[in-house]
């Protein structure tokens, strides 16, 4: 197809006339934030709050825990509250190996990607932006993409020092902190819902029905 | 996919005519129009990111060979494979290939438009291929042999009564004991039915909204989380996507994505917004083996440095077909082919000759609304009289239409001619009109009054009353 990339090229190049490289190179290297909405620029406890809003009204729920050590019991507990077994599927992360699931003995997890047969799926993110209420989460080894889509029910793990504000900071930081990018960027807003009936809303089209989000404050 | 644009006329009156899809259409007032008002009225900052989306377009677009180069080199690094197809033939062509190489039985298909355009499905079923939709609105219409009606909501002309007997004939082999009846129940057993399809799939085919330039990562859209499925559970994952989707960055990408939800549903963004980059790396525990980008052009460079090149800005988020009257009169179908509402009929005419497409850039009524809502700042109106233009340079127009404005012109072109007539014929209407205001039934335009009144003038000329109100 080296003739056909040739040839459009060529058309495109026609039709512009002179293109000019230094801009573009200019442009992708600056890589700079263009205006950005006013709603996300605030401190970090309103973000946390703004951040829970958004994620309220289109459907997920929230809670906050001062500590890591609350977690597996916080998880326990929320799993009760919605009459879901005690068992999940658990991305093989190692932040959340280290949490101290003694405290919830009767919780089975499995580590792995999940082939659909889990009620739930917990993993944690890479961060969150406040202005729209939105998780984002990275793929590789340690975060298989299959546990934010596949379960009913997907339980994400955040430490809120991660919550930034806007989409930009979260750019900027994963630029600082993954010199490859990940193969998947998930930015999840809310269960997954559909209005191709009727424009009727209805939650858990294909994804999880229930997203569920754990706040951790603390140095985790 | 075949076109009947070249039916316009007679796909509009059965349109009309069709009181089921009337009722569809009323709905997308509420859904649409009312949401997006509210999405605009909670971010100040709404308009100043529309020019913002245009300009990072515009220089995109300007630079469009530099940026595609530069995606290409992206996604190779990554580990993918670049695709470039003139046409639809090459396109699919590429994708056969890709799917026999693996042997694939069944193909998932997150929403795409552009396999739409290339008329993807019936080509791969043609070739022992099964292509599975699974966006809900796109599997039904599937179900139903039926193209999309709409950008964004392809279903939005059924029922749930239509989406039931569909379900009961597909899914139940036409047993109707087991038919469901409400919305939840209906979506449960789509949900169930396609996850088994998303597990035994061996290609997972989406589209993309955005191709960034800086990372060679394509970006997309949904709310349902079916294009997550489809490109994550099979082996190989192929993007279709037209050239002039590519951006500079993540910033920019961002800044068109803040302005495309709220644009097309009135949500603040969407569900799922999904950044993909070469196939699975070492180490991941899921994700495709391989991953390729099928970059078409399709017409598109031609576009380039004309009067159109501005409808390469467009991010199909339907705000122009949720706010067109004409669109919300007689739904997509009637437009003919993939494309419908304005944005269709500026690009359609483009894509598959103004011989086939030339009724459509006359659906409109020019009231503008279109680009008004526009998120994308792209000039419609302007577009479609241009075509318009072209259409009566060719003597494509409607022989009745074109001596009309022969007459029109040859009058227009003689002032003392004109105000004689204009004055003859504001008379004759007063006299029509005769005191209540409105014609209900002209002579020679009953096409006009069949279906509204002729608002009657009151027996002077716009000519004559300004010169009664200078002296």
């Amino acid at each position: 197809m080296s003739a056909s990339r040739d040839d459009i090229l060529g058309r495109v190049r026609k039709a512009l006339g002179r293109t000019d490289p230094a801009a573009v190179e200019d442009r992708l290297a600056r890589h700079a934030p263009n205006l950005v909405p006013a709603r996300g620029l605030v401190g970090h406890e309103d973000r946390v709050a703004l951040f829970r809003a958004m994620a309220g009204e289109v459907g997920g729920t929230s809670e906050r825990l001062a500590s890591m050590a609350e977690l597996p019991a916080a998880i326990a507990r929320y799993l009760a509250s919605q009459n879901l077994p005690a068992e999940a599927a658990i991305a093989p992360d190692p932040f959340l190996d280290a949490l101290p699931w003694g405290g919830a003995p009767m919780l089975k997890l499995r580590r792995g990607r999940t082939e659909g047969d889990d009620l739930v799926g917990i993993t944690g993110a890479f961060g969150a932006v406040a202005e729209t209420g939105t998780l984002v989460i990275l793929s590789g080894p340690a975060n298989p993409t299959t546990l934010n889509f596949l379960s009913e029910t997907h339980v994400v793990v955040l430490p809120t020092r991660h919550v930034a504000g806007t989409y930009e900071e979260i750019w900027a930081r994963l630029r600082a902190e993954h010199a490859v990018i990940p193969r998947t960027v998930n930015l999840i807003t809310g269960p997954s819902r559909t209005a191709d009936i009727e424009q009727t809303i209805q939650r858990g089209a294909h994804g999880p029905r229930r997203l569920h989000i754990v706040l951790v404050d603390g140095d985790a | 996919m075949h076109s009947t644009a070249h039916d316009f006329p007679a796909n509009a009156r059965a349109a009309i005519a069709d009181a089921q899809l009337q009722k569809a259409l009323a709905r997308l007032k509420g859904h649409f129009i009312d949401k997006r008002a509210q999405a605009r009225a909670k971010l100040p900052e709404f308009d100043a990111l529309r020019d913002q989306a245009k300009a990072i377009k515009d220089h995109t677009l300007a630079h469009l060979d530099l940026y595609l180069e530069r995606f290409e080199a992206k996604v190779v690094e990554t580990g993918g494979m670049v695709h470039w197809c003139r046409d639809a033939a090459e396109a699919r062509a590429v994708v056969l290939g890709i799917c026999r190489a693996v042997n694939a039985r069944t193909v998932t298909k997150g929403k795409t438009m552009i396999a739409e355009e290339i008329g993807l499905n019936p080509f791969l079923e043609a070739n022992g291929i099964q292509p599975v939709e699974t966006d809900l609105g796109e599997y039904i219409i599937q179900l139903a042999h039926e193209p999309p009606s709409h950008i964004i909501a392809p279903a939005v002309h059924k029922n749930k009564e239509q989406i039931s007997d569909l379900f009961v004939a597909h899914h139940h082999a036409g047993d109707r004991s087991k038919r469901l009846d409400g919305i939840p129940e209906l979506v449960t057993e789509a949900r169930e039915v396609l996850r088994r399809r998303f597990l035994e799939a061996d290609v997972g085919i989406t589209g993309a909204n955005f191709l960034i330039a800086e990372t060679g990562q394509t970006v997309i859209v949904t709310n349902e989380g079916n294009g997550d499925l489809t490109q994550t559970l099979p082996g190989v994952h192929v993007v279709l996507a037209s050239l002039e989707k590519v951006v500079p960055t993540l910033e920019d990408a961002t800044t068109i994505l803040r302005v495309l939800a709220r644009s097309a549903t009135g949500q603040e963004f969407s569900t799922y917004t999904t950044f993909s980059a070469g196939p699975r790396r070492p180490g991941d525990l899921d994700g495709p083996a391989a991953f390729h980008v099928v970059l078409l052009d399709n017409g598109r460079s031609e576009l380039l440095g004309t009067e159109l090149q501005d409808i390469l800005r467009c991010i199909r988020c339907g705000a122009c077909l949720n706010h067109c009257p004409v669109y919300g009169t007689v739904g997509g179908h009637a437009y003919g082919w993939v494309y419908p509402g304005p944005m269709g009929a500026v690009l359609s005419p483009a894509l598959i000759g103004l011989a086939e497409a030339h009724h459509l850039p006359n659906a409109s009524t020019l009231c503008g609304r279109c680009e008004e809502v526009c998120p994308m700042r792209i000039p419609l109106p302007r577009m479609l009289r241009h075509w318009r233009e072209r259409e009566f340079a060719t003597g494509l127009a409607p022989a009745a239409a074109r001596r009309g404005l022969g007459l029109w012109c040859f009058v227009a072109a003689r002032p003392r001619l004109y105000r004689s007539v204009a004055a003859l014929a504001a008379r004759i209407l007063a006299t029509l009109g005769s005191g209540r205001g409105r014609i209900a039934r002209l002579p020679l335009a009953g096409g006009w009054t069949a279906s509204r009144d002729l608002p009657a003038p009151e027996g002077r000329t716009f000519h004559s009353l300004w010169a009664a109100g200078r002296r």
